[in-house]
């Protein structure tokens, strides 16, 4: 199956630091693939080039078979990506079904001219975002708040609207940026259960997180990434006993120590 | 009309001409603040329509009801060709930039004999009066409530929240920037022709650094959060001298105090509401 998302030497350089450096990248469509690595491993930075955010100073993008390297963002978010962010940014003045309904920008047809001329069909594009946007809300448990501030839900639920104002335009891709952090364990559970759900229903989610259980009992594919280099790639079973991941996240000292241990104790 | 309400109206002419200008001025800075774009034009974008009518007026001699909607014309190309380079600037980088505009232009009328040089323009007929003023500024009202209460108000509320959220939603971002201030430059421009058909006389300095400064506090005193908040501000800066014409000297002192508390008191000004967007 070709790869929903395809990153080829894509690279990102600041003044004396190579944030992402050539990183290929596959994503295949119907599966949570997560990134992982230890902080400052570029993981958000390789999530605003994916978005468009941040352009690459080199290689390239590709979405659903789309070559969108030089395309901003809003078009990107047309062709089927959505994506949240790693510190919540909910529009928080208005209500939670208008930040849904912000989502959907894209869906509405004519601009100022059909506006202003209160066209019916404008009407009733407004009345189908509405219906599509509590829908959204219903599936992330959200709908009983549909008519509250945004600013004032509680933590958790913020960032359940975030993913909501992702999916609402049935994006093909989501990208979720940290989505358990600051969640307490039942928390992180309802969320685990909500990604697996918008897997099924035919969203490729890849994901940037930092609560290992949570990555290694959801995802199918798992890619590791440490300063702004892909060290390893593959199913979450391999992951845990990759050398070079373990030297990332716990040092050279540690990963020598483990692989000693390990030669000398025999196995079972 | 009876006699004392035509007297109190010969009194009380220009007072009436003034609240609508500025109106329209309020509404002016309002579209781009309503995309979070501290675009401070306005000014220069008056000046321009200003301008531009009274030589349609006066050197070639074209009726009201073609100057009139004509007058929005060069302020909409000087805002598409600033639109372009400061469509990447934000805060207070943008605001410089678009006073900037208005001081180069104050030294472009000062300087061309054609268009009055410092003495400016006089003996411009007195063609505007109620019906213009306060028809445009209904119809700017009307339009504005409706665009706001669209998708399109919602488009431009999430990106004065946040840009990059907004952008990453499917928002066109510059494009609603270059919008806004198009629409920016069109109410300016109609107000600077009403104002220079209502008062005769036009000169340089009338649209530079302090009007700029006069209509930004029309909408940080009414607030952004409806089409109607800054108008309110308008009015109440424009009757405050009036009514405060018996503190003499200290009359601006108090203005200011006033613009001062409402500030610091009053975050998102007197009217803070937001508009309602879908039945509830």
């Amino acid at each position: 199956m070709p790869a929903i998302l395809e990153l080829s030497g894509l690279t990102r350089r600041y003044a004396g630091l190579v944030a992402v450096d050539s990183v290929d990248l596959a994503v295949t469509p119907g599966t949570i693939h997560a990134i992982i690595g230890p902080n400052g491993a570029g993981k958000t930075t390789l999530f605003n080039l994916i978005s468009g955010i941040t352009p690459p100073s080199e290689g390239q993008i590709r979405l659903l078979g789309h070559t969108v390297t030089d395309e901003p963002a809003y078009r990107r978010a047309a062709l089927g990506m959505g994506r949240t962010f790693q510190n919540i940014r909910i529009f928080a003045a208005m209500t939670v079904l208008e930040n849904v309904l912000t989502g959907l920008a894209p869906r509405f047809p004519g601009g100022l001219a059909a506006v202003i001329a209160l066209l019916p069909s404008l009407r009733r594009a407004e009345r189908s975002a509405v219906a599509r946007a509590r829908d959204v809300l219903d599936r992330v448990g959200l709908l009983s708040k549909a008519d509250t501030p945004a600013a004032s839900l509680p933590y958790g639920d913020q960032r359940r609207l975030e993913i909501a104002r992702a999916l609402a335009s049935a994006p093909r891709l989501i990208l979720l940026d940290e989505p358990a952090a600051g969640m307490n364990p039942a928390e992180t559970a309802a969320l685990a259960l909500l990604v697996r759900k918008i897997r099924d229903a035919g969203t490729t989610v890849l994901l940037v997180e930092h609560d290992m259980s949570f990555v290694m009992n959801l995802s199918d594919h798992i890619t590791v990434l440490n300063f702004g280099r892909r060290i390893h790639d593959g199913p979450p079973g391999d992951v845990k006993r990759d050398p070079r991941v373990i030297e990332a996240y716990l040092g050279p000292k540690v990963a020598a120590r483990l692989a000693a241990q390990r030669q000398t104790t025999p196995g079972p | 009309m009876p006699p004392w309400l035509d007297d109190l109206f010969w009194t009380y002419q220009n007072l009436v001409y003034a609240l609508g200008i500025n109106g329209l001025l309020a509404l002016s800075i309002y579209v781009v603040l309503a995309v979070g774009q501290l675009s401070l034009g306005q000014a220069a974008f008056m000046g321009l329509g200003a301008y531009s009518s009274a030589i349609m007026t006066l050197k070639f001699k074209l009726p009201f009801l073609l100057v009139l909607p004509a007058s929005c014309i060069v302020p909409v190309v000087f805002a598409l060709l600033i639109g372009g380079p400061t469509l990447r600037l934000s805060g207070v980088y943008l605001a410089i930039a678009t006073i900037g505009l208005g001081e180069v232009l104050r030294a472009v009328y000062l300087n061309i004999e054609w268009l009055g040089g410092a003495l400016g323009l006089s003996g411009i007929p007195e063609r505007a009066g109620i019906v213009s003023i306060y028809g445009l500024l209904i119809l700017a009202l009307l339009v504005l409530w409706i665009v706001g209460r669209s998708h399109i108000g919602r488009a431009m509320e999430a990106m004065r929240t946040d840009e990059t959220a907004a952008e990453v939603m499917g928002i066109n971002v510059a494009r609603y920037r270059l919008g806004a201030l198009l629409a920016s430059a069109i109410l300016a421009g109609f107000a600077g022709a009403l104002s220079a058909h209502v008062s005769s006389f036009i000169s340089p300095n009338e649209y530079a650094f302090e009007p700029a400064v006069t209509i930004l506090s029309f909408a940080l005193l009414g607030g952004i959060g409806t089409p109607i908040a800054p108008v309110l501000g308008a009015f109440i800066l424009t009757l405050l001298p009036e009514l405060l014409r018996g503190l003499a000297d200290f009359r601006l002192v108090f203005n200011g105090v006033i613009i001062v508390i409402a500030v610091l008191f009053l975050p998102n000004g007197i009217l803070p509401f937001r508009l309602r967007r879908h039945g509830r």
